[in-house]
């Protein structure tokens, strides 16, 4: 492998990486606040994209109008899949709210073939990020140079959120302790509604970039990105959000480089993010950055 | 008191006559003959199950009885799925007691499915199912459809003889046993016609990423890259390949002829080629043109939205060669079908002339077909 050949592999694990690093920090966040693996992130993601498609294909919005429109309704989503399936269980032992998570997760697939119907869709992909930019035998994606900008800019604005605003302090203090946190006087609930609502535009716009790279959706479309993006959060430290973005980098990276030293292990590249899962379960739970909480 | 009586009576014979008339047809019709039926309706390829569906709906509309019964389709949706595949068949044929099944359309899940029909010796007629084990050894497997040896074979020779092809790259998704054996066959006859296989490269059904493959088949300098894929695969190489400035042609088999190849694909896939079972252009006979008129009638009605396929014509055989076996065998006892299906020769299908082979395989001609300017276009016809 020469070095453009080369240079252009890591230019495509980055791209992709990049993806799952967006779709992981909406595991991460929801996990930081409620120790609950939100197993149906995947399929906002997929309900997400669709939103975005009837927005530009049926209804002929602007692309940036679709995005805005996903996101809004999607967080509307997120806030209703915690307000029925969540909330109900926010005593009840961890393990059912994650079997609860499982459960809507089959709800929304199931839902989504019979509404969108089984059959793949065409996703737009803007004229913007249609551009091919060439450096000698290197060719990238006019999308490719932009998501990790919007990536960035996201988790720019997330991070001000948490660190610099009430909700985020709110947030902040329920990580450490629900309990507590309502005895002081804080309306956990509606910390917890706006996380899901964080979380799941986040889902959207991981989603609808998603399908602008990859341009088909169907309803199953999120279990695999999901469950990648899982391993990415687990990765990094599950909880932390730029070590959900730093798994999501390594991931995307290990894979496509995978493929591109070793063409006959291409067939095990998803077996390799769960036995990176496995690995780092095995010998460093904590993650790359993740730290143990204080008790 | 009499007006109460009169009022009762005349519910009495009101109650009788409907009785009369909701037992009068089904008491003249014979109960119908259960034909059951798997299909991928939704999943990675709904498309091939839902073309197919359609086509044997239009199929039993022309043919709709055999031995003086009304034939029933019981669909069972395999969600492009083995398990469910096998589940589905079970259920039709000890629940519903089907006499036959039709389907499963890709080889995988006829592979899952062919087992439980020669245990309960009743025939299954795959559509579309190309890979040559789907019916190896068994005496209950058909299908109306070439196989894969041959359409290996064809693609090697396309691309040899025709494209002037010398170095050939080949993806191959290692998770269905169609993709697996097809690349198999074009291998086996690219380099016995004198080619060189200069990249093999694999993927996995619903891999969305191929730039990584691209890359490794980029450098290996072929003038040729074939990807005998399913659509949705096929699509997103095609928009890779496109991207990552990779110009050579692109040579894929029947598992793409599906509208998806051409909306996901866009401008990609122009110049897309491919071996197929059928175009409308080719059709003879009258089953095949009373076929293509209803399907135009659907189309103007708006009931489906895409052209005419090789998975409708198949399907539509599947179904018309089960009705014609039905009637020589003369029951629907398991054996006898079997028998008669065995038998058929020189039945006027939608797709062209069936001839079921020593195998339970049918022996057919390929089309070569190239999407131009959106559409599938025809290119040429090989035998065998």
């Amino acid at each position: 492998m020469d070095g453009a050949q080369l240079t252009q592999q890591i230019i495509n694990g980055l791209t992709l990486g990049c993806l799952y690093g967006l779709i992981a920090i909406g595991y991460t966040l929801v996990y930081g606040i409620l120790r609950l693996i939100n197993f149906a992130h995947g399929d906002v993601l997929m309900v997400g994209c669709y939103m975005a498609w009837f927005g530009a294909v049926q209804f002929g919005l602007p692309w940036w109008a679709a995005l805005m429109g996903s996101m809004l309704l999607t967080a509307l989503l997120g806030v209703l899949i915690d307000q029925g399936a969540y909330r109900p269980l926010r005593r009840a032992p961890r393990i059912s709210a994650l079997i609860t998570a499982i459960g809507v997760s089959f709800f929304l697939e199931n839902l989504g073939l019979v509404v969108f119907g089984g059959r793949p869709k065409a996703f737009l992909r803007p004229e913007v990020f249609n551009h091919i930019y060439q450096w000698g035998s290197v060719r990238v994606l006019s999308l490719s140079v932009w998501t990790p900008i919007i990536t960035g800019l996201i988790l720019a604005g997330l991070l001000i959120i948490i660190y610099r605003t009430r909700l985020g302090m709110a947030m902040r203090a329920l990580s450490r302790d629900l309990v507590t946190v309502r005895l002081m006087g804080i309306d956990t609930n509606r910390v917890v509604a706006a996380t899901f609502a964080i979380g799941s535009a986040l889902a959207a716009a991981g989603g609808v970039l998603w399908a602008m790279k990859y341009p088909q959706i169907n309803p199953l479309m999120g279990v695999l990105p999901g469950l990648k993006a899982f391993v990415a959060a687990v990765l990094g430290g599950i909880g932390n959000v730029a070590g959900a973005m730093i798994g999501g980098l390594l991931l995307g990276l290990a894979e496509i480089l995978l493929v591109a030293w070793l063409p006959e292990l291409a067939g095990y590249r998803d077996a390799l993010a769960f036995v990176l899962l496995i690995g780092i379960l095995l010998f460093k739970p904590t993650g790359i950055i993740g730290e143990e909480l204080p008790e | 008191m009499p007006g109460c009586l009169g009022v009762r009576a005349l519910r009495l014979a009101l109650a009788a006559l409907l009785c009369l008339l909701a037992a009068g047809p089904a008491a003249a019709q014979a109960p119908p003959i259960v034909v059951g039926v798997v299909l991928p309706m939704t999943g990675p390829v709904a498309a091939y199950g839902q073309m197919c569906w359609i086509g044997m709906q239009i199929a039993q509309q022309m043919q709709p009885s055999a031995l003086g019964r009304p034939l029933k389709l019981v669909l069972a949706d395999n969600k492009s799925d083995n398990v469910e595949a096998a589940n589905a068949t079970s259920r039709l044929l000890k629940k519903e007691q089907a006499v036959a099944i039709l389907g499963p359309a890709t080889s995988g899940r006829a592979l899952a499915v062919a087992p439980l029909a020669e245990q309960a010796q009743r025939p299954m007629i795959s559509p579309t199912a190309t890979n040559p084990l789907v019916t190896q050894g068994r005496k209950y497997a058909f299908r109306v459809c070439f196989i894969d040896p041959f359409q290996g074979q064809v693609a090697a020779r396309y691309a040899y003889r025709h494209l002037k092809a010398r170095r050939a790259a080949v993806l191959i998704d290692v998770a269905q046993d169609y993709c697996v054996g097809l690349a198999a066959f074009f291998m086996r006859e690219f380099t016995l016609l004198g080619g060189q296989i200069a990249a093999q490269v694999k993927c996995n059904t619903g891999d969305q990423d191929f730039s990584a493959q691209l890359g490794t088949v980029k450098q290996s300098g072929a003038d040729i890259l074939y990807l005998p894929n399913y659509y949705t695969e096929d699509a997103l190489v095609a928009r890779q390949a496109r991207e990552l400035g990779l110009k050579i042609p692109l040579l894929s088999g029947d598992g793409a002829q599906a509208p998806e190849l051409i909306k996901i694909g866009g401008p990609a896939v122009e110049g897309f080629t491919f071996t197929a079972h059928f175009h409308p252009a080719g059709v003879q006979g009258q089953r095949a043109a009373q076929f293509l008129r209803r399907y135009e009638q659907m189309k103007k009605a708006g009931q489906v939205k895409e052209d005419l396929t090789g998975f409708h014509a198949l399907g539509a055989d599947s179904y018309l060669v089960l009705a014609d076996a039905l009637a020589r065998a003369g029951t629907t006892e398991g054996p006898k079908l079997r028998a008669a299906l065995a038998a058929t020769r020189g039945f006027a299908g939608v797709s062209g002339a069936i001839n079921i082979g020593p195998d339970g395989n049918a022996v057919k001609s390929a089309v070569l077909l190239k999407v131009k300017k959106g559409k599938f276009d025809y290119v040429t016809t090989m035998n065998p």
